[in-house]
């Protein structure tokens, strides 16, 4: 192996072999000892070197790093939040859903055995599942405990709250039409001073949660867009600050490729870290959250349970993160390097 | 029937006085939109392990000759070969691939601040996509060459500027192209110096390599007894 190095030098130095065009020269070298899987390797290398230095750089410079990564995963972190808040709120109206009820609000004049007795006679109609009567004295004690109004509420000499009938109605009527003429035959009687198909909010909630949906999905786009060129102005800078690198590197024949490949590292490292940071923010406000909306969901005697990020959407938020980064670089790169003398 | 014949060989001639040509520029010219002719009508050629140098005052075009060599100027008009390959025509995705074929070296060195020794004259050779070890031991040559073995792992602040200046020319050599460029090599430098380069020059001409060296100093090029090609406000005058 020695004599094999120790000939391969001499013949570098004394031949006039050292003239040879480079283009063959490369190729001897390829027979010699670098092979299509050494240079295979070579190209791994360099992939390898360009995704840890990039990271390094990042750490190298931490006040500039620092302020995008903020500013881009407050960005992404304001997106994915609205995400998840409306997952929440969907599990709520999918919740609401289910109990399509009828409460019937009697009129004031209307007594207690009378309101007991025409909850009876409701029951016997075959299309109702179940009724239950809330009485003055019930109904007052139910909002002071969860409305929080407990001692204003004392003070009132007489109980402000109706006699409310709620009525639920059987599967079998879960269709618009039955549950409308249910509606129209209570509204008609005598006792019920008004009867509200709550069913009509809950239709209201989710055309409002449609409305929602399709706002967040035009700001989240917009957010994405900021990502984008957030992390293209960071690496437009980058760029700026090693401009003498990219011109001597394409004095000694580096390709566009080659140029950019850092370059691309960085925006991906960008997006990558600025997704994780948002998936802890996101996940930390709604940890703050949730005892709040634990005791609003008691409030409503509901087992609504709050949403976190599942395994997927994590990982979906890092790729999309990561994506906007190296995307954002890459515009970014196609225009500059274009631009940047000499060719 | 012997007209042909001359002809043909006339034709034979000519192919093999291209084959033998390192560089070749046919009747460039070359023109900027704020300062017009920079260079006209510019014809002469470099054969294989000829060593040459270019004068002329300051302004003459010099510089603008090289950069039109390393393609990071296009000629307005003309034809410039390099070892065949035209330059002149190249397009945009050649360009790199063109200029592994030539070491620059640089009046003002280049190099990279916050890279080694090592690393910047490794450059060329992790561009051109060699293997690690390929590259070790390139690196370790062409520093032994220019006589900087053992400072591999300095920064190029560290080094003095005739090292700095070995250090360009390692990185211009490492590659083994069939020719070098430089452009005022010695323009930092004390005579001393610049004469020591000077010779490293005139030993790679002896291994074959093609030389062109941009110099504006007359008594250096007199000493030296080489080619020189004069610029004169943009006219090759003299070469
Ligand atoms: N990029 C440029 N744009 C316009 N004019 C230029 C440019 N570069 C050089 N020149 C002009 O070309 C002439 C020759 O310059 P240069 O080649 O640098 O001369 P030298 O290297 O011989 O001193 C000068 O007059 C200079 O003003
Ligand atoms: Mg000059």
């Amino acid at each position: 192996m020695k004599r094999i190095n120790r000939r391969h030098q001499t013949q570098e130095v004394k031949q006039p072999r050292y003239a040879k065009p480079a283009r063959q020269d490369a190729q001897r070298t390829t027979t010699a000892g670098g092979n299509f899987v050494d240079k295979l390797k070579a190209y791994r290398d360099l992939h390898a070197h360009a995704l840890f230095s990039s990271l390094g750089r990042l750490v190298a410079s931490p006040f500039n790093s620092v302020m995008t990564i903020a500013v881009l995963s407050i960005a992404i972190s304001l997106a994915s939040g609205f995400y998840l808040v409306l997952a929440n709120l969907q599990q709520l109206t999918e919740n609401l859903e289910t109990s399509a009820q009828i409460s019937l609000f009697l009129k004031d004049e209307v007594s207690e055995t009378h309101a007991k007795q025409l909850a009876d006679s409701i029951r016997q109609n075959p299309g109702i599942q179940s009724v239950k009567l809330i009485t003055k004295e019930q109904a007052l004690a139910e909002f002071k405990t969860y409305s929080g109004f407990g001692s204003a509420i004392t003070v009132l000499k007489t109980n402000p709250l109706p006699i409310v009938i709620q009525v639920l109605p059987k599967d079998t009527l879960e269709d618009t039409r039955g549950l409308e003429d249910l509606l129209q035959s209570f509204q008609q009687s005598v006792e019920v001073d008004s009867a509200q198909l709550d069913m009509k909010w809950v239709e209201r909630l989710q055309s409002i949660m449609a409305v929602s949906q399709c706002a967040a999905t035009l700001l989240n786009l917009m957010l994405g867009f900021a990502v984008l060129f957030i992390a293209g102005n960071t690496i437009r800078l980058e760029l700026q600050s090693r401009h003498e690198e990219v011109v001597i590197a394409k004095l000694v024949g580096a390709t566009r490729a080659f140029i950019q490949r850092p370059f691309l590292y960085t925006g991906f490292w960008i997006g990558f870290i600025s997704g994780v940071v948002a998936w802890f923010i996101v996940t930390v406000m709604m940890l703050i959250l949730r005892q709040p909306v634990e005791n609003l969901s008691g409030l409503y005697g509901g087992n609504f349970h709050l949403l976190f990020f599942g395994f997927g959407e994590t990982l979906e938020l890092i790729a999309i993160s990561s994506a906007l980064g190296v995307l954002g670089s890459w515009a970014v790169l196609m225009y500059q390097l274009q631009h940047t003398k000499p060719a | 029937m012997r007209k042909r014949l001359s002809m043909l060989c006339l034709l034979k001639i000519s192919l093999s006085e291209i084959k033998k040509t390192m560089l070749k520029f046919d009747n460039v010219t070359k023109r900027y939109p704020e300062t017009g002719d920079v260079l006209r009508n510019i014809s002469f050629h470099l054969r294989h392990g000829e060593i040459a140098f270019l004068t002329g005052h300051s302004g003459a075009g010099k510089s603008t000759l090289l950069k039109l060599i390393a393609v990071m100027e296009r000629c307005s008009r003309g034809i410039i070969l390099l070892d065949g390959e035209n330059l002149s025509g190249a397009k945009e995705y050649q360009i790199p691939f063109l200029r592994r074929k030539m070491g620059f070296i640089y009046q003002d060195y280049k190099l990279l601040q916050d890279r080694t020794v090592f690393d910047n004259v490794a450059l060329p050779l992790v561009i051109a996509g060699f293997g690690h070890q390929e590259i070790t031991r390139r690196v370790r040559a062409a520093l032994d060459k220019v006589g900087l073995s053992g400072k591999e792992k300095k920064y190029p602040m560290a080094l003095s500027g005739g090292e700095q200046q070995r250090v360009g020319i390692a990185r211009a050599v490492v590659n083994k192209p069939p020719i070098i460029i430089a452009d005022e090599p010695t323009g930092n430098l004390d005579p001393e110096l610049a004469a020591d380069i000077m010779r490293l020059f005139e030993s790679f001409q002896q291994v074959g390599v093609t030389v062109l060296i941009a110099s504006h100093d007359i008594s250096l090029i007199a000493q030296m007894n080489h080619r020189v090609l004069k610029l004169d406000h943009g006219q090759l005058v003299s070469g």
